[in-house]
């Protein structure tokens, strides 16, 4: 190759890919960069927004108990969406692995479906099923004998978990289910033949190999749920704020444009720093599987 | 292959059931013949999608959506192909760092996108603009459109190029009759993927849309926050035909379970 040819192919990529990173500069780092700073402004009933430095925002958030209780809130409903989402979905994805050809891409299709499906419709059909105290859901769980009284499911944490995790589960499904595509199928057979039972196999076989899935399922439910906006809103009313929420209305409502970048900013900062570091804890605890 | 129990037979029609129930309920309320929210247990009746005409906000947010959807994926592909052109075949300097820039914003919370977006236009003074919105979905769903185009560059065959290269074509000839060609199941997989992600965004559109450049989900979020009746159900059943249908096409050109299996990479 001649000196020029390859002097040209060193300039290829960057020549190719010059009009993205452009556009992702100027239109993705700038405006977070922009956030960041709009974060530290202050701001006013009548002054509107003054772009000085002070941590005015910031000692709001760290020091007034109300958003202490509302980042909980965010984080606990995240969790038992992560928790729910992993004890139903993780069994699920076993059963679909053991079906036949035909059934198992039928199913698929069914539970992954819904990921492409309109969360605001999603949301809006278990608004439906809960809707008020005889609502579907209620009415069935009573009929069944399972509850003696109506559980709130409209404008509680209750309903919030259980339509976000509705909403996340073909994450979860999707994540097991491509751990267990790299599982041996042999190897149950020589448990079995070694004499362990179904028990025994699922505890010590499956459980193990599949827990890394399960494990970076978990991280997209967890950090999807905590970053959620349509159901939260939907579900949760005006009354029962998460982050997402509270940062839409403190920029569309309120209009505290610098309070709400404060709270979007920290969303934004305490995901990344609780994805990285549990992916880095995954990936070390199971090296020897991504290998 | 080892076969499933009855119990594990009646965990999966229970969890599938209850996967289905809230889209199905959604399409079920929406044939109601009544005047409120009700199961159509009376006979069918289409009186809910006839009434969607008497509201051209809702007329109006549709064609925003589709034309938003349309474009910003088209817009998407024109930065993508490129670069994962680029990113398939080379080896540079800063490789791994622009494919980890370009696939970010899967990992940024939509609702900080939306913030940032709105304050950025704003500055711009392009807030509430249909432009504003192309850039913003530009933007989300690059992602989708990347990945994809970048499997499809991945995969193909470098000797038809060399070929080509030997019979004389080179630059441009090349790439739209031999590259393109060859990548264009991704390409076009990659488009409908990203049009999807586009139509059903609520997260980050709700704060840039304006009365004027509301988009389908912005308006029935806005709607279900005041009243739920049985018009914005069959507005909803609109919308899952309409997801139904590009996710079938999905799946006819590309295999569904491959291009969900990239979604499943999100949080990483």
């Amino acid at each position: 190759m001649s000196a020029a040819a390859e002097e040209r192919n060193a300039r290829a990529p960057w020549a190719l890919t010059a009009p993205a990173l452009m556009l992702f500069v100027g239109v993705l780092l700038i405006p977070l960069a922009m956030t960041v700073m709009l974060s530290f402004h202050d701001w006013g009933q009548y002054k509107g927004i003054e772009p000085v430095f002070i941590l005015k925002n910031w000692h709001e958030i760290a020091t007034d108990p109300y958003y202490a209780e509302m980042f909980w809130r965010t984080f606990r409903i995240a969790i038992l969406t992560t928790l729910l989402t992993a004890v139903l979905g993780a069994p699920e994805a076993y059963i679909l692995n053991r079906m036949s050809g035909g059934w198992k891409s039928f199913f698929l299709l069914i539970i992954l479906g819904p990921l492409l499906i309109s969360v605001v419709a999603r949301t809006l059909g278990w608004a439906l099923l809960f809707g008020g105290n005889n609502g579907l859901v209620n009415k069935l769980l009573m009929s069944l004998g399972v509850i003696r009284s109506p559980i709130p499911f409209m404008f509680t944490e209750t309903g919030m978990v259980v339509a976000l995790a509705h909403v996340m589960m073909p994450f979860m499904v999707l994540s097991v289910w491509a751990a267990l595509q790299r599982l041996d199928p042999q190897i149950e057979n020589a448990a079995t033949s070694l004499g362990a039972g179904p028990a025994t196999i699922i505890r010590r076989i499956i459980m193990p190999q599949i827990m890394p899935g399960v494990l970076s399922g978990a991280i997209i439910v967890f950090s999807l749920s905590a970053s959620a906006f349509a159901t939260p809103a939907i579900i949760g009313g005006r009354r029962l704020k998460v982050a997402a929420t509270l940062a839409y209305d403190e920029f569309l409502n309120t209009l505290n444009w610098p309070l709400g970048a404060a709270v979007a900013t920290l969303l934004l900062v305490a995901l990344v720093l609780i994805v990285v570091g549990s992916n880095a804890l995954i990936e070390r605890r199971y090296a020897e599987v991504f290998r | 292959m080892r076969r499933n129990g009855p119990l594990a037979l009646i965990f999966h029609t229970i969890f599938v059931i209850v996967m289905v129930a809230p889209i199905l309920v959604v399409c079920l309320v929406a044939f109601t013949p009544e005047g409120f929210l009700s199961l159509p247990t009376n006979g069918f009746s289409l009186r809910w999608f006839r009434t969607i005409a008497n509201y051209p906000e809702f007329v109006h947010a549709f064609w925003v959506s589709l034309g938003l959807g349309a474009l910003s994926s088209l817009v998407a592909l024109l930065f993508a192909v490129p670069a994962a052109l680029a990113i398939a075949r080379y080896r540079f300097r800063g490789r791994d760092a622009l494919a980890a820039l370009f696939l970010s914003p899967l990992m940024i919370p939509h609702v900080v996108l939306g913030i940032a977006f709105l304050r950025f236009f704003t500055s711009a003074g392009m807030s509430g603009s249909f432009a504003a919105l192309i850039i913003a979905h530009v933007i989300i769903v690059f992602p989708f459109a990347l990945r994809l185009t970048l499997a499809a560059a991945t995969g193909m065959d470098l000797s038809v190029e060399m070929a080509a290269i030997s019979l004389g074509a080179n630059g441009w000839t090349l790439f739209r009759r031999v590259t393109l060609p060859l990548i264009l199941p991704g390409v076009i997989s990659g488009w409908a993927l990203a049009f999807i992600q586009s139509f059903d965004d609520l997260t980050m559109t709700v704060f840039l849309a304006a009365p004027g450049t509301e988009t389908l989900p912005v308006r029935m979020f806005l709607y279900i926050q005041d009243n739920i009746d049985p018009l914005v159900t069959s507005v909803s059943a609109c919308v899952i035909a309409i997801t139904m249908t590009a996710l079938i096409l999905l799946d006819r050109f590309y295999g569904l379970d491959r291009v969900l299996a990239g979604k499943g990479d999100t949080g990483r």
